[in-house]
């Protein structure tokens, strides 16, 4: 430990930290636009100036480690007037409108200028070239709004480890960007949003999908449905002014009634249903292995994460076999939307639009992939980010802190504990357990402490094994086997786990999210995303599956109906043909 | 990238040599490179000393082999001017504007050799004799205005030398 003296006051601190570590334990807020937590700091936005006696110059807080007696401040003229000043050149360049940006009041560089008290841009000087990469389905870039602050470089390529986006060029010609000025689509990347879930401007946004969404509401033709995933129901409060983790699953339905959907149904359900699907292919595949000694990919991925399939198909495609076949819950939900549903509700499903709201942007890429149209039609027709949801609210005039808790439909509206617990890392495969415990054993777990303890919380990889025992005669051949699993979130911890089974680790079952703590943090969701709020919100999460009387997939009364009207049961020839898909190598 | 046009390569004896014994060649010294910290840079260096330049097929291959990220990789070779993703001609002339040569005269040598060659900087001749580039300081201020062409320095140019200099050579 050392002390340091921030503004005089004396702060202990262990050695090795930076300024800008001392100053945040103190309280004392130093702003900064180029941050990202637990990461190496980059020094690019220079905007967390501090001055220090005895040295030459101001220095970037963020890139100094603390010395013995260090003397800083952080609040004085000279400071308030070079971070300004840097803030003024940034805005020199600044190729963006305020009033007519999405990010306009949710933007981190207009709240500084603000903060700053910066009221006049002395520096009349050359604009950035504003280049517009809209190749993808999910993401939008705007060279000249980019300040070049480098955390989407450090989420895509520490965090993630995909390496699409890098520094190109050099001086006022650089630029963030694929390889030689390439597009999005033309390279790796995933599409999940993380950069854009990061970027403190509008540089990097989701491609909006709000006027096809607005257009189908009007259109007095089409009867237009939406389901919500599990995670907007903890985030979207943000978007209102809520404490992070805070639950409006109620003022969530009667908003979207308000919006003009004609029906509100939920994810969940096809989470459940994906459960059944899942959990059956697991099984099926154990007993290749141990009863028919047939040589079967294992372990079992999950598929949920449409980020992470784009990911295992660029980087990973000896592995696509391992991968559950199941679909997603957004792509089931359009499927059986325009086919259980459509006959159940006596509606053309060429009539029908699927709308699905989603912490997601790759989920916009998912929608569009060409498989995705068993129902007859492309199964999901538009997918909103939480963020959009939130601004398609605002739009509409809604007073959403005032509304009424409302319910969502049936027959597709209901879903149990385990399909909330979808949106945390370690949830779906917590979910799974649930069920697939019961199935083997027949007997009921208790609801007391039903959380599978080692797969929750925040820690890149997580493990845990399960000896299994008193299995019915007809999965006796499981009796004693121990099942390995296994929980990755973030693309950087997947491809640690990966290795772990490539150096000879043995798993059975491998959970992946794409993003940092699962769907709560995904690239769709309110900015800005810290640990501390995705804690919050995964606790949220407990709290909504905690707070259900049925929180097993299999007793979800809605799932057993679809079963005996529609499907008969999982991974029947109809489940096989609507629920289930394949994935393409794209390694070339 | 610019799309590449058939490239005879040479060996430094100037005999020709094939584009695959070339490939070969940087896959050993890249492949002897993986567990280097900042082998990047070098390794950079060494491809575009065998090929001239740095060919699309050969950033590929390093970063493949390095396993970094594409994007690092073009990153790096778009911030270095040293580094050409185009091929070169027989001779780079690199005509110093930096401050010394500049303020001698250094940007009347450049348009003379801009007006002599054809060319704009960072071009290259069609016949690929010559390819133009500026530099920002050789060290050899004293001798300002300075004009290298490959690894030959001409001192005190003048716009009316330039073509005397570039007759100096095959």
């Amino acid at each position: 430990m050392t002390t340091v003296y921030i503004n005089k006051q004396p702060i202990e601190i262990e050695f090795g930290s930076t300024i800008f570590e001392a100053a945040a334990k103190a309280g004392i807020k130093i702003p900064t636009l180029c941050h990202v937590e637990n990461q190496i700091p980059k020094g690019a936005c220079r905007v967390c100036m501090v001055d220090v006696e005895g040295a030459k110059s101001m220095v970037a807080s963020c890139t100094t480690p603390v010395s013995e007696g260090m003397k800083i401040t952080t609040n004085s003229k000279n400071v308030r007037e070079a971070r300004k000043f840097v803030v003024e050149l940034l805005l020199s360049e600044h190729c963006g409108e305020c009033k007519t940006c999405t990010r306009n009041n949710d933007c981190e560089l207009q709240s500084l200028a603000l903060e700053l008290g910066v009221m006049d841009i002395t520096y009349e000087g050359e604009k950035l070239k504003s280049y517009i990469d809209d190749s993808t389905p999910s993401l939008v870039r705007d060279s000249g709004k980019c300040i070049k602050c480098r955390r989407c470089i450090t989420v895509c390529n520490e965090i993630q480890g995909v390496g699409s986006l890098f520094a190109q060029g050099r001086g006022f010609e650089s630029r963030v960007g694929p390889a030689f000025d390439q597009q999005l689509d033309g390279v790796t990347c995933v599409q999940c949003g993380q950069c854009a879930a990061i970027c403190p401007v509008g540089a990097i946004t989701e491609k909006e999908h709000i006027d096809f969404v607005w257009e189908a509401i009007e259109d007095p033709s089409k009867f237009v449905v939406v389901q919500t995933a599990p995670a907007i129901r903890a985030a979207l409060g943000e978007c209102f002014d809520y404490e992070p983790g805070t639950l409006v699953t109620g003022k969530m339905v009667s908003a979207l009634r308000l919006l003009g959907f004609d029906r509100v149904f939920d994810t969940n359900f096809t989470a459940d249903l994906t459960i059944m699907e899942e959990g059956t292919e697991l099984l099926m595949r154990l007993k290749k292995a141990l009863v028919d000694k047939q040589q079967v990919a294992l372990p079992q991925f999950t598929s949920c994460s449409p980020g992470w399939i784009k990911y295992a198909e660029y980087f990973y495609p000896e592995f696509l076999d391992n991968i559950s076949t199941c679909k997603s819950p957004q792509q089931m939900f359009g499927t059986v939307a325009k086919t259980y549903y459509a006959k159940k509700a006596g509606v053309d499903p060429k009539d029908i639009i699927v709308v699905s709201v989603m912490p997601c942007t790759a989920k916009k890429f998912e929608a569009q992939r060409p498989e995705m149209n068993d129902s007859g039609f492309q199964d999901v027709d538009y997918v909103l980010t939480t963020r959009e949801l939130g601004r398609m609210i605002k739009q509409s005039g809604i007073d959403f802190r005032a509304l009424k808790d409302d319910v969502m439909d049936s027959p597709m509206g209901s879903g149990s504990g385990a399909a909330d617990i979808f949106a945390n890392t370690g949830g779906v495969m917590e979910a799974a357990i649930r069920t697939a415990y019961e199935i083997v054993t027949g007997r009921e777990l208790p609801l007391e402490n039903l959380h599978l303890q080692p797969v929750i919380g925040l820690e890149g990889v997580k493990k845990a094994s399960l000896l299994i025992e008193g299995c019915r005669p007809e999965w006796n051949f499981l009796e004693g086997v121990e099942l390995k699993v296994g929980v990755a979130h973030g693309l950087g911890n997947a491809r640690k786990i990966i290795e772990a089974m490539r150096g000879g680790e043995e798993f059975h079952f491998i959970e992946v999210m794409t993003c940092p703590g699962g769907c709560i943090g995904g690239g769709g969701q309110p900015r800005f995303t810290t640990n501390e709020i995705r804690l919050k919100r995964i606790q949220a999460i407990y709290q909504e599956d905690e707070g259900k009387l049925i929180r097993k997939s299999h007793a979800n009364p809605e799932v057993q109906q679809i079963y005996e009207e529609f499907l008969e049961k999982p991974y029947s020839h109809l489940a096989h043909k609507l629920l289930h898909t394949k994935y393409n190598s794209r390694l070339n | 990238m610019a799309t590449q046009t058939t490239v005879e390569f040479q060996d430094c004896k100037g005999n020709q040599i094939h584009e695959n014994e070339l490939y070969e060649r940087l896959l050993i010294i890249v492949k002897s490179q993986r567990t280097v910290p900042g082998a990047l840079i070098p390794v950079l260096q060494t491809a575009q000393n065998l090929f001239g330049y740095l060919p699309e097929k050969a950033l590929r291959m390093v970063s493949k082999e390095l396993k970094l990220p594409y994007s690092e990789v073009a990153g790096v070779v778009g911030f270095y001017s040293y580094f050409s993703t185009t091929p070169k001609g027989k001779h780079t002339v690199r005509v110093c504007l930096g401050t010394a040569c500049y303020v001698r005269g250094g940007q009347e040598v450049l348009k003379a050799m801009t007006k002599e060659l054809g060319i704009s900087v960072g071009d290259t001749t069609p016949d690929r004799k010559f390819s133009l580039e500026v530099g920002r300081c050789f060290g050899a201020c004293g001798l300002a205005p300075v004009v290298m062409v490959g690894d030959e320095t001409f001192q005190r140019v003048s716009p009316s030398k330039v073509n005397d200099i570039l007759n100096s050579f095959d």
